[in-house]
């Protein structure tokens, strides 16, 4: 095996180790959209009408549309929540055991990167496996073709995560970005409106909307759960991913002085 | 053969200098003592080392190997014990090491092997199953020390090993480390406590960010204990 598989190996391995360890974060990363899904789209349902728009085929109900946003979510949270942890592995020094290992840095924050998706990707599944009991069912072969939408939806939120957390010099600043975030991203996103449903009170929150990757990455989700592709979903999903990695990248390079600022 | 060593490193955070000019050699299985106070520049010095950050004036080689132009061979001759502990308190020391071990390409048996081999260089065998957590300070040292040896490196840098740790579990420590020198490893050890280095050991006194003075700790020493030595020296003005 050579030095690369095994180093992957052993960092997507440690990664699941400490989230079965943890877990209250396996939990919480359940309940949260599952709140949503039967408290508040179960209120909501009155208030909004849905017409058919792709990849539907007929009318559908609101806790339909929003499964797919509920996805995102859990891959949003479990970005930001790996960046927190990169953040905590850096100020408790363990961050340094993986950067100063004989392998390229790159290869190392990938690897990273791996581990947290295929997490993100296994609750992902836990809460459509849910959902189904609920009685929210997808076509059976959605649950297959999903799987590499959601690679690469969780992908590109890690990459994000991985961004932010270069640039987080304390554990304290965390939550303030968590909000400049999160909150933003997932409001202002197709997760639970259609954009023309945006459109229709505020041009310009439905451009900000159309602007968003997680807004494609959520549509990118939703078609793959339909067995459908989206290839602008894919494409934007993926220029974001090149894009948060690259600056991650950049933001990791040991020639930066501003890593160094703490020792 | 030289173990270490650091050429003209220049470092500056902003306006403040961190190391200013920093050179000194380390032969081949010595037993080098980073003598300097608080605030030295000795952190920062590890960090440029251990790559985790570059220097962009000076040059650094370990074991032959330059790190700024072939890092990841210098960093394949290097093992490191940080000054914060690094074990993941909710895996076994065991777990630990393995992990320690992928990273340096090592997995199966030959892994197996060198984790138990150098376990046992640090007397921590009985323990390799027991978790971190359940570990006293200085048990947790020297798994540290035992995960820094499995890829045996030629060079082992230390940056201040016993904080924290009381007297008995700093003597054994240090006395750990000087016999892994005997026996080949080239040894830096970072610390700002005298009692640590021995008569026979390498010593570079750091303070204000360059070097003060190097040579053999005992000759250094003079006629007085090294303690008033380092503090007669550090506390002059630079």
């Amino acid at each position: 095996m050579t030095p690369y598989v095994t180093s992957l190996r052993a960092i997507v391995g440690r990664e699941a180790l400490r989230f079965i360890h943890q877990r209250e974060r396996f939990i919480a990363a359940l309940v949260r959209p599952l709140v949503w899904l039967l408290v508040f789209a179960a209120g909501f349902q009155a208030a909004l009408g849905l017409s058919i728009i792709p990849p539907y085929q007929t009318y559908i109900a609101y806790e339909t549309y929003i499964v797919p946003g509920l996805c995102g979510m859990i891959m949003l949270f479990n970005g930001m929540q790996s960046s927190l942890s990169l953040v905590y592995d850096r100020e408790m020094g363990s961050m340094k055991l993986l950067l100063t290992a004989p392998l390229p840095r790159w290869w190392l924050l990938f690897c990273k990167l791996a581990g947290a998706t295929a997490i993100s990707i296994l609750q992902v599944y836990a809460f459509l496996a849910i959902a189904a009991l609920y009685g929210i069912n997808m076509p059976p072969l959605g649950y297959i073709t999903v799987l590499p939408a959601l690679a690469v939806a969780g992908l590109m939120l890690g990459a994000l995560g991985l961004l932010l957390s270069s640039f987080i010099k304390q554990l304290e600043n965390f939550a303030g970005v968590m909000n400049f975030v999160i909150f933003p991203m997932f409001f202002l996103s197709s997760a639970l409106y259609p954009l023309w449903k945006m459109a229709e009170s505020s041009k310009l929150l439905h451009d900000i909307c159309a602007l968003n990757p997680f807004t494609h990455a959520v549509e990118l989700i939703r078609f793959a759960l339909y067995v459908q592709f989206n290839a602008a979903a894919l494409g934007w999903t993926l220029l974001a991913a090149a894009v948060f990695v690259a600056a991650a990248l950049w933001g990791y390079n040991p020639s930066r002085t501003g890593m160094s600022r703490r020792g | 053969m030289t173990g270490l060593s650091v050429k003209d490193i220049t470092y500056r955070y902003g306006a403040k200098t961190a190391l200013d000019g920093v050179s000194f050699d380390i032969p081949q299985g010595a037993f080098c003592a980073l003598l300097g106070p608080n605030g030295a520049g000795k952190s920062t010095l590890f960090s440029l080392l251990t790559r985790l950050f570059v220097a962009p004036v000076g040059q650094i080689d370990i074991a032959g190997h330059n790190l700024a132009r072939d890092p990841r061979a210098a960093l394949a001759k290097l093992g490191i014990v940080f000054q914060q502990p690094t074990l993941d308190l909710d895996l076994s020391v065991r777990q630990n090491l393995s992990y320690f071990a992928a990273l340096h390409g090592l997995s199966g048996r030959e892994a197996r092997t060198r984790i138990d081999s150098s376990l046992e260089r640090l007397d921590m065998l009985p323990r390799a199953h027991e978790k971190a957590r359940s570990l006293n300070g200085g048990h947790r040292r020297r798994a540290e020390i035992a995960r820094a040896l499995i890829h045996t490196p030629s060079v082992l840098l230390l940056d201040e090993p016993t904080v924290g740790l009381d007297a008995a579990a700093r003597a054994a420590i240090t006395g750990h480390v000087h016999r892994l020198a005997q026996d080949g490893t080239t040894i830096l050890w970072a610390t700002h406590l005298t009692d640590e280095v021995w008569p026979g050991d390498q010593l570079v006194v750091l303070h204000h960010a360059k070097v003060l003075t190097q040579g053999i700790a005992s000759q250094i020493a003079g006629d007085m204990p090294l303690r008033d030595r380092f503090l007669a020296m550090t506390a002059a003005p630079a």
